[in-house]
């Protein structure tokens, strides 16, 4: 079970790399789909009794919500807003790429000094989930555009996902399904939200948010 | 003695290699393609040719692609045997292969500029540019290599893999596998980094560089291409191959399936992928980097 669980954890670093590096916000969008997707296939990993209906209505929930539903929401925001459908980002790909490998580092460091009192399904686990809220938190403080803030966001939700799971292998079926609505809030709002900054400003660029004029 | 076969099969049917490039490209654009052994001909008929040596270059642009093609062969020697026998080759005899192909790639680099053409020297920058990228991945995919397996010399490396460390970090040297990939296709001026069929100057990597060579010197130059590319290919295919632990000659006959193989996922690769921009492409090698910093945490992980 262990060489599935470190094949999808490693694949979930790669989607961090390419999200980092990649300048289209179709192919960001993508790519986070393919990124919740097989965060949604991690618990039929860590499940070490066996698929039990809950773990398994579980994650196909997980996938569906963040495979395909968060995406096409995403797809109908960048649709709408008729505007570029480049990434703008602040810091440049190659820049962004080198901090992700820091915060890769920086979290493997972390982990060293921690230490878990529970016994871990997978010893990257933990350094890969933190890896990913860096990730996350760096696209939405890196990147212009509100959809690859949503993005990043997404990431970041992400990564707290795969640690819970890491942490505490049994999360209660109605706390996850609260953070799975929580989620699909966020992001239908935001999706209204750009749709609103788009049809008010022409644009969806955050930064200039900031010279809003009563 | 398969060590020998090894060297020899590569030295002879490097320019196969890229005769399978043109086939697997051939065959998705529905072409029949020029024939599998025609970079035999084009070398004997540039050897039978005079060569036209302009008046403005020095001694430099004379020595280069001789100098270029005696040391691609001595980075054939060290690496094609390496996998037969774990006593071949030297302590860190990696790191010399780096220096091999970046004194191959000095030697190129200062004949462009010997000719004072501008578009030679646009070329040069962009070669420099893309190793002083892919370097630092291929150091470091070493590392992985080396601290997975134990060993310090390419042989050692190749025979301290086995199917327990495959098992183990699988993950890592897979990662390894793919970031060799990418700087095969960077140094060797392959479509996502550069079109070796492109005639446009301002485009052109590799090709541009070689623009005024003529003759048995083009020749020397253009096997040395294929030579490198043969390398490059075995590094991938030899660690590919310790997954198997064979000897002898079924692993001889896996070691040319596998080129074959590279080949075809090269021309594949070619076929369905577009060039990159050139401001676009420092990303993907900054990528193949970001891979093999990734397979040297895991490496450290994993093996602990």
């Amino acid at each position: 079970m262990t060489a599935y669980l470190d094949i999808i954890l490693v694949a979930l670093i790669l989607s961090d790399f390419i999200l980092l590096g990649s300048g289209r916000l179709g192919n960001c969008i993508r790519i986070a789909a393919w990124q919740g997707i097989m965060v949604g296939l991690l618990p039929m990993a860590t499940a070490d009794a066996g698929l039990s209906f809950r773990i398994a209505a579980l994650g196909m929930a997980v996938v569906a919500l963040k495979g395909f539903v968060f995406p096409r929401l995403l797809n109908r925001a960048i649709r709408e807003s008729a505007g570029s459908r480049e990434v703008k980002p602040f810091v440049g790909y190659t820049t962004s790429l080198l901090a992700g490998v820091l915060a890769l580092s920086a979290s493997f460091w972390l982990d060293g000094r921690l230490s878990f009192p529970l016994q871990l399904e997978s010893a990257i686990v933990v350094p890969v989930s933190l890896s990913m809220m860096f990730t996350g938190l760096f696209l939405v403080v890196a990147r212009r555009t509100a959809v690859n803030q949503v993005i990043g966001y997404l990431v970041l939700e992400n990564g707290i996902y795969a640690l819970s799971l890491a942490i505490v292998r049994d999360v209660p079926f109605l706390v996850e399904l609260g953070v799975l609505m929580d989620m699909f809030v966020a992001v239908f709002v935001m999706g209204i939200a750009i749709y609103r900054i788009n049809m008010e400003f022409d644009h969806m660029d955050s930064n200039r948010l900031a010279k809003l004029r009563g | 003695m398969p060590g020998l076969i090894l060297l020899l099969s590569g030295l002879l049917l490097a320019p196969v290699l890229s005769g399978v490039i043109v086939k697997t490209k051939a065959a998705f654009a529905g072409r029949s393609g020029a024939p599998l052994f025609q970079q035999y001909h084009d070398l004997a008929k540039l050897l039978r040719k005079g060569q036209v040596i302009s008046g403005t270059t020095t001694f430099v642009f004379r020595i280069a692609p001789t100098l270029v093609l005696v040391i691609t062969v001595a980075a054939a020697a060290l690496v094609a045997p390496s996998i037969a026998s774990a006593r071949w080759g030297f302590q860190g005899d990696f790191v010399f292969l780096l220096c091999l192909l970046g004194l191959a790639r000095f030697l190129t680099v200062s004949s462009a500029l010997d000719t004072g053409s501008s578009f030679e020297g646009m070329g040069a920058s962009r070669e420099v540019l893309y190793s002083a990228l892919s370097e630092p991945a291929l150091l470091i995919c070493f590392g992985v290599l080396a601290r997975v397996s134990g060993g310090m010399s390419l042989g050692g490396m190749y025979d301290g893999l086995g199917y327990g460390e495959w098992l183990s970090a699988g993950t890592a040297l897979c990662l390894v596998a793919v970031s060799f990939f990418i700087v095969m296709l960077a140094e060797n001026s392959r479509i996502p980094f550069d079109d070796p069929n492109t005639h446009l100057e301002l485009t052109m990597v590799h090709e541009v560089m070689v623009l005024d060579n003529s003759g048995p010197d083009f020749a020397m130059i253009t096997y040395g291409a294929a030579l490198k590319l043969w390398v490059f290919g075995s590094l991938i295919v030899n660690l590919l191959l310790t997954a198997l632990g064979w000897t002898g000659w079924p692993h001889a006959a896996a070691y040319l399936a596998g080129m074959l193989l590279v080949g075809i996922l090269v021309g594949t690769v070619e076929s369905v992928m577009a060039r990159l921009s050139l401001l676009r492409t420092p990303h993907l090698l900054a990528g193949a980097g970001a891979i093999a910093v990734l397979a040297f945490i895991l490496s450290t992980r994993f093996l602990q």
